[in-house]
């Protein structure tokens, strides 16, 4: 008798829990790609074990139309969005309204590069939890390369030579509508992380340092912005002013570039049954530029998952979470959308080096990747970015020179900074 | 004259009575009317105007102070005694996009109304199937504003567009126009779209107008043997008139607050940037809730100085008839 009523009990609480636990989730994601294809997969995994639901809100791609969006609803205060996925630039400007997950993560954060880790924390809180990494690639035709003898170019004159013939060749050869070299040239964020690449590539800087000293006007600043400005209607299509990366994969994934710079996450869409280059490609490290500090740059990207504080399911979202971000997870994301993984042990995983060979090339590239100044620039700095790709973008349509153009960004960014960033 | 009096005043307060009855059932059934467009209207305009007057950042409203007018002008003199403005009003990037404003709207409410006016003219004909093409010319009117963006943006794609494909194929044009891109046609790429889109809904209420007309003065006009184009000037034109005002106006006031046409087509470019824009970007991607809402109530402003200023040149007659 009391074992049965012991049994009921127990019965009635395991009931009683479920329902309490089963809650309505909603993750918002604005990923490219296959991004929102695996990430469903994974929910689908986490809803048979939790019990839980979770419904993805999506959104468009471009990182400056998210941020606008998210900036208002949290500061509406909305309730409907649970979990958010968050770009690496932004933990400074959101960290007020997204939950501390220090303690929630205690046991796994040590997994993760440290770096990135330091990058989502701010004033000791860690507002989101590293969900993949992003350093960008040149991709390259292996097939069109080999055929005229060339390699992997080291320094950007040496892709726009390599381009120019093959591009020449091609189109003489009865390939019309084959172009050098696709970028993302359109006026938003993206284009300052292109630029960016650039101008530390010539060992100009990266616009503000550090320290927050503004950096932007100098030289060799000037000299990466007219490289990349000569490519524009010679290697590059003159519609690149208004790519952002799916229009630049459109051109590269239907065989009509030889080169293009972008995330790894077109890797394995490259390598997809219905593309066109299957096979026929490779990714090397970005070029370099000249002068005496050129090296090759790649801007640390990488998005992050946040719990919003608004949330009525503040547990169940960090669980979630957790979830996402775990092992198993990220190498799953590796595998199918070859994100790259921020737990340091996945970079040695024998299956994700099989699938994603360039996954465990690209460690050393991230690690020496370059990060924006949102760090030093704090809330200021969408727009310290916004005018800086303002500034480029006018530079490579033709509207001012590009060293006067740099002379009155040094200008807006020094009013903006005012007593201190 | 006593009686005419005593018969004369119960009647003149009977009339008043009635009057009054009838002022208290108009407002009453303005009331709700006039309650709703205070709240989604009148409240929210204020608040943007109190909130110009603030240092208000989005991240806490709440810890806003009152700075008076310094978002729209403020002075600081340097040791040097040289003088330093700052504010909206000596913004220059402001000051780019309402030129741009003004621009879009000049070109695109004259080509409007031209077209308009052209299809307006057709439609009033009677021709069979009259009715299925005045449906199928209110389409493009129809279809919301982004995805007829979203349409047009792959339509005028450099790379994969239809446009370029056929003006290629034509021999019109030599190579692919990179049009959103480009600074010379970005703006044109914005008009050809707006114009596209907006042109049936002038021409419905030009259209309006049209079938106000008598047909008698027409056949007067045709039994005198007056030429078909002095028609039109003579006795079209002016008596379209004032419709043809009121719609001038309606599209205005739409074309100078455009935002969503060109944040899809031409994002964050700073040849087609207008006061929306301007205002958006400030609000929500920058920092600057208190500038943004500064440039909000300048787009106000500038709004109802243009319609004021429209409505006394024009003579503009809401009432109808001349």
């Amino acid at each position: 008798m009391k074992l049965r009523s012991a049994l009921m009990a127990f019965g009635a609480a395991v009931v009683m829990t479920g329902t309490a636990h089963a809650a309505n989730l909603s993750i918002v994601s604005g990923d490219t790609g296959n991004g929102l294809a695996v990430l469903r997969e994974k929910l689908d995994i986490y809803e048979k074990t939790s019990g839980n639901k979770v419904t993805i809100v999506p959104m468009p791609s471009s990182t400056t139309d998210q941020f606008g969006q998210y900036k208002l609803w949290l500061a509406a205060g909305n309730s409907d969005i649970d979990v958010y996925q968050t770009d690496v630039i932004w933990a400074p400007q959101l960290a007020e309204q997204l939950v501390d997950l220090t303690e929630a993560t205690k046991d796994v954060i040590g997994q993760h590069f440290p770096s990135i880790v330091q990058s989502q924390t701010v004033n000791g809180k860690l507002v989101a939890m590293p969900l993949f990494t992003d350093a960008p690639a040149l991709y390259y035709r292996k097939d069109l390369l080999e055929k005229y003898g060339k390699t992997a170019p080291k320094t950007w004159a040496e892709l726009a030579a390599t381009a120019k013939e093959i591009q020449d060749k091609e189109r003489a050869a009865g390939a019309k509508d084959l172009w050098g070299f696709v970028w993302q040239g359109n006026a938003y964020e993206g284009l300052t992380c292109n630029a960016l690449e650039w101008v530390m590539s010539y060992g100009g800087g990266q616009i503000v340092e550090p320290d927050g000293e503004i950096s932007i006007n100098n030289p060799q600043a000037v000299a990466a912005i007219e490289e990349a400005k000569s490519w524009v209607n010679t290697i590059s299509p003159p519609g690149v002013l208004a790519y952002q990366e799916e229009e630049a994969r459109g051109v590269w994934q239907t065989g009509n570039a030889v080169f293009m710079r972008n995330w790894p996450y077109a890797y394995s869409l490259g390598e997809g049954a219905d593309s066109a280059i299957k096979g026929k490609f490779d990714v090397a490290p970005l070029p370099a530029g000249t002068g005496d500090k050129a090296r090759s740059a790649a801007t640390l990207g990488g998005w992050n998952l946040a719990v919003s504080k608004y949330s009525k399911n503040q547990k169940e979202a960090i669980d979630l979470v957790k979830f996402l971000t775990s092992k198993e997870m990220q190498k799953k994301q590796a595998i199918e959308a070859s994100n790259l993984p921020t737990i340091i042990d996945l970079y040695d995983d024998a299956e994700i080096a099989k699938a994603v060979p360039i996954i465990p090339r690209w460690k050393d590239v991230f690690l020496n990747a370059v990060p924006r100044p949102s760090a030093p620039t704090k809330v200021k700095y969408n727009e310290v970015s916004s005018n800086f790709w303002t500034a480029v973008h006018n530079s490579l349509a033709g509207s001012g020179t590009t060293a006067d153009n740099l002379e009155l960004l040094e200008a807006q960014l020094t009013k903006l900074k005012g007593n201190g960033w | 004259m006593a009686v005419a009096e005593t018969i004369a005043e119960p009647a003149a307060q009977a009339g008043s009575d009635l009057l009054r009855q009838r002022v208290r059932a108009a407002w009453i059934f303005l009331a709700p009317m006039l309650i709703v467009l205070a709240l989604v209207a009148g409240w929210p305009l204020l608040r943007s105007i109190y909130f110009s007057f603030t240092n208000a950042s989005l991240t806490n409203l709440e810890a806003r102070q009152w700075i008076g007018f310094e978002n729209y002008l403020s002075w600081i003199t340097l040791k040097s005694g040289k003088t330093v403005y700052d504010g909206l009003l000596v913004d220059p990037l402001w000051w780019k996009s309402v030129w741009n404003t003004v621009r879009f709207t000049i070109v695109s409410v004259t080509l409007e109304t031209i077209f308009g006016m052209m299809v307006a003219l057709v439609l009033n004909a009677d021709f069979r199937g009259r009715g299925i093409v005045r449906a199928a010319i209110l389409v493009p009117w129809a279809i919301p504003t982004i995805v007829s963006a979203k349409m047009w943006a792959w339509m005028l794609n450099d790379q994969f567009g239809i446009i370029n494909d056929i003006l290629l194929n034509l021999g019109l044009i030599s190579q692919k126009i990179a049009w959103t891109a480009n600074p010379d046609t970005a703006m044109l790429a914005v008009l050809i779209v707006d114009i596209w889109k907006t042109t049936p809904f002038m021409a419905l209420l030009i259209l309006a107008g049209l079938q106000m007309i008598p047909g008698d003065i027409y056949e007067a006009a045709k039994i005198d043997g007056v030429n078909p184009v002095k028609v039109f000037w003579k006795v079209t034109l002016p008596l379209v008139r004032p419709a043809l005002m009121v719609a001038i106006i309606f599209r205005m006031l739409d074309a100078l607050r455009i935002f969503d046409l060109i944040y899809v087509l031409t994002a964050n470019n700073a040849q087609t940037k207008t006061m929306s824009v301007f205002a958006r970007e400030n609000l929500f991607d920058f920092d600057k809730f208190a500038y943004g809402s500064a440039a909000s109530t300048m787009l106000f402003l500038i709004l109802t100085v243009i319609t004021i200023l429209y409505i006394i040149i024009g003579k503009v007659n809401f009432e109808g008839g001349r």
